[in-house]
């Protein structure tokens, strides 16, 4: 248990915080209490300290006074890749961007319940979202390349966090990463506007590594490619898993069953007095057992596509 | 009879070319188009014969002794071979400074908060339509209050600085709706991707949208400076003279006249056609002057362009 405390003052000194200030941050100690969180993952074993990197617990994503969605308990294992599927509007995308705080780039969305990154509340007032964005990296739904040269891309995260030193070496060792370098390495100076959406994309991905950080969360990132860049995508996420966690949002099923480790299905609710629409986190296990065998109908329904 | 032709054996080349071949003309949509083009042939035909008068107005100017007219003063007799309209250039040169100094920055760094940093709640809105209504103020109402604020509080003595910020805060809104504009056009996918990867908000904005929205914001100051140039009505009002000035010899960019009496391009203008009636040599010293004005107003504006496609370029 010593382990998960002292890994949690490491991660907090690196979200800017003082290890002075960890005292009543919520540091989950007890391996009973995180097991209690989670019900559909009870029947696995639960994950070493070491494996564990997110860990959320009745969350809840809110607008304004709208729930979006709720009831999420998840955790997600390092090195592993863990997708979210489900219908549209079912909140699995505002859940993604809970993860690294992008919803708070939304004046109105605010969260509830825990949601602990290897045992930090990320939502401790103490929190710096942008030291958090740097150790969790996006990979956006849309190619969103910055009207800079491809170098100018992948630089940029070092670049804001005040890296001057040493960026020829992350920008090749990112775009390797990515797949990118053979492509490009001629043409680094040329704007990244110019490139396919599929290199777009692979370069969206060398600019998120280049920030090393811890994890990466993917929204829909091939749904805007055609199924080459697609395959290419899926290749490259399985050669840098080893060395990144992935949480990846897809509308694509088989997508999901091909790439990931665990999966975890939602659903909406329609509230029938005010016709709202809330996303709940219906099952979360690992992918064969969720496509092959779930536990709950409405899975079952959906893979099958008898969801109506 | 539809359903068989569809069937087949009804379908023969003649009977398809029959019915795909061009059947007469889309008369009103004819007509929408040459409506639509009589209405840009008018607009254009105006303009034209604007500048062809004011070209034939000005010529025995323009055409015998422009370095003489761009170098002279103001004179009582349009004869006077000193004629011209130097202390013009000047206060209009003075009145640019003014508002380049003045409003630029204040309003584009007032569009950067109002888009980037001020809630988006009901009192940004009421801000926001607050300066778009005083944008559409007319231009005399800011002469009165440059002449309250700038010119009786100071003694009733009317100066070059008392226009020069009377104009400066008449494009004032101007430049701050049209930057904000250009801020808002920035894509949010820049935005987002740029705080995906760990910037700040000072990051963002330093790095993505002043850059994507430079050549915006550049486009719509310039055109507020040649409109500030342009104006006529609020100078009347601050005290800008037609008359003769003080003759002193000070360079152009002497700051004790900042404290002086002043002119501008378009008062001498307005002054000269008045003069015209008395002395009617003095109708062509403003066809010439006007010509000046214009030049130096598209001068402005192809630089705009020209700015704004460098940027464009350089953004990608």
């Amino acid at each position: 248990m010593a382990d998960v405390t002292s890994n949690a003052d490491e991660v907090l000194k690196g979200l800017g915080l003082s290890a002075e200030d960890t005292t009543d941050v919520d540091v989950v100690e007890d391996d009973s209490a995180l097991l209690a969180t989670s019900t559909s993952a009870a029947v696995e074993d639960d994950p070493s300290p070491e494996d564990l990197v997110f860990d959320a617990s009745e969350l809840s994503v809110y607008y304004g006074d709208f729930r979006a969605v709720r009831d999420v308990n998840m955790k997600v294992r390092r090195n592993e890749i863990t997708a979210l599927i489900g219908p549209s509007g079912c909140g699995k995308s505002t859940v993604l961007r809970s993860f690294n705080r992008m919803n708070d780039l939304i004046p109105t969305a605010r969260v509830a319940g825990n949601l602990l990154y290897r045992g930090v509340d990320l939502y401790d007032e103490r929190v710096d979202p942008v030291e958090v964005r740097r150790r969790i990296g996006m990979v956006f739904q849309k190619p969103n390349p910055f009207p800079k040269s491809i170098y100018d891309n992948v630089a940029y995260g070092p670049r804001v966090s005040g890296q001057k030193k040493g960026l020829d070496d992350i920008v090749e060792s990112s775009l390797r990463k990515a797949a990118l370098w053979d492509e490009v390495k001629d043409r680094l100076n040329e704007s990244a506007i110019g490139m396919s959406g599929g290199q777009q994309q692979r370069l969206s991905i060398a600019r998120a590594i280049a920030n090393e950080p811890e994890v990466l969360l993917m929204d829909e990132p091939c749904s805007a490619l055609d199924p080459i860049a697609t395959g290419r995508i899926e290749e490259l996420m399985a050669e840098i898993k080893d060395e990144y966690t992935i949480l990846i949002v897809t509308h694509n099923m088989q997508q999901a069953a091909r790439v990931s480790d665990r999966t975890a299905f939602f659903s909406v609710e329609v509230d029938d007095t005010n016709d709202r629409r809330t996303g709940l986190l219906v099952e979360y296990t690992n992918t064969e057992k969720l496509f092959s065998n779930p536990d709950d109908d409405r899975t079952e329904n959906y893979i099958t596509g008898r969801f109506g | 009879m539809a359903l068989s032709t569809l069937g087949g054996s009804a379908n023969t080349t003649a009977r398809v070319e029959q019915e795909i071949f061009k059947q007469g003309r889309d008369l009103r949509g004819s007509a929408f188009r040459t409506i639509m083009f009589s209405a840009l042939g008018m607009s254009i035909l105006v303009l034209v014969v604007l500048i062809i008068d004011v070209f034939a107005d000005g010529w025995p100017v323009l055409s015998t002794r422009l370095g003489d007219f761009l170098s002279g003063t103001l004179r009582s007799q349009s004869s006077d071979p000193l004629l011209g309209i130097s202390q013009g250039l000047v206060g209009s040169l003075w009145i640019a400074i003014f508002v380049i100094v003045l409003s630029f920055p204040i309003g584009i760094a007032a569009a950067i908060y109002l888009e980037e940093y001020a809630e988006q709640n009901r009192l940004t809105k009421t801000i926001d339509l607050a300066i778009r209504n005083l944008a559409g103020v007319p231009s005399v109402v800011y002469g009165l209050l440059g002449l309250f604020l700038l010119v009786s509080s100071r003694g009733g003595q009317s100066t070059l600085l008392a226009g020069g910020v009377t104009l400066a805060i008449l494009v004032l809104p101007i430049v701050v709706i049209t930057a904000a504009e250009a801020i808002r056009a920035v894509p949010n996918d820049l935005r987002q991707g740029a705080y995906g990867v760990g910037a700040t908000q000072w990051d963002v904005i330093r790095t993505q949208v002043l850059p994507f929205a430079a050549p915006g914001i550049l486009t719509g100051t310039l055109l507020s400076l040649s409109r500030a140039v342009g104006e006529a009505a609020p100078l009347i009002l601050v005290g800008a003279i037609t008359g003769r000035l003080a003759a002193r010899n000070r360079s152009i960019f002497s700051l004790e006249q900042l404290d002086d009496r002043f002119t501008a391009m378009p008062i001498v203008i307005v002054g000269w056609v008045q003069e015209s009636a008395r002395d009617v040599g003095f109708a062509a010293a403003a066809g010439a002057a006007i010509v000046v004005l214009l030049a130096l107003v598209i001068a402005m504006n192809s630089v705009a362009v020209l700015l704004r496609n460098h940027f464009e370029k350089k953004r990608g």
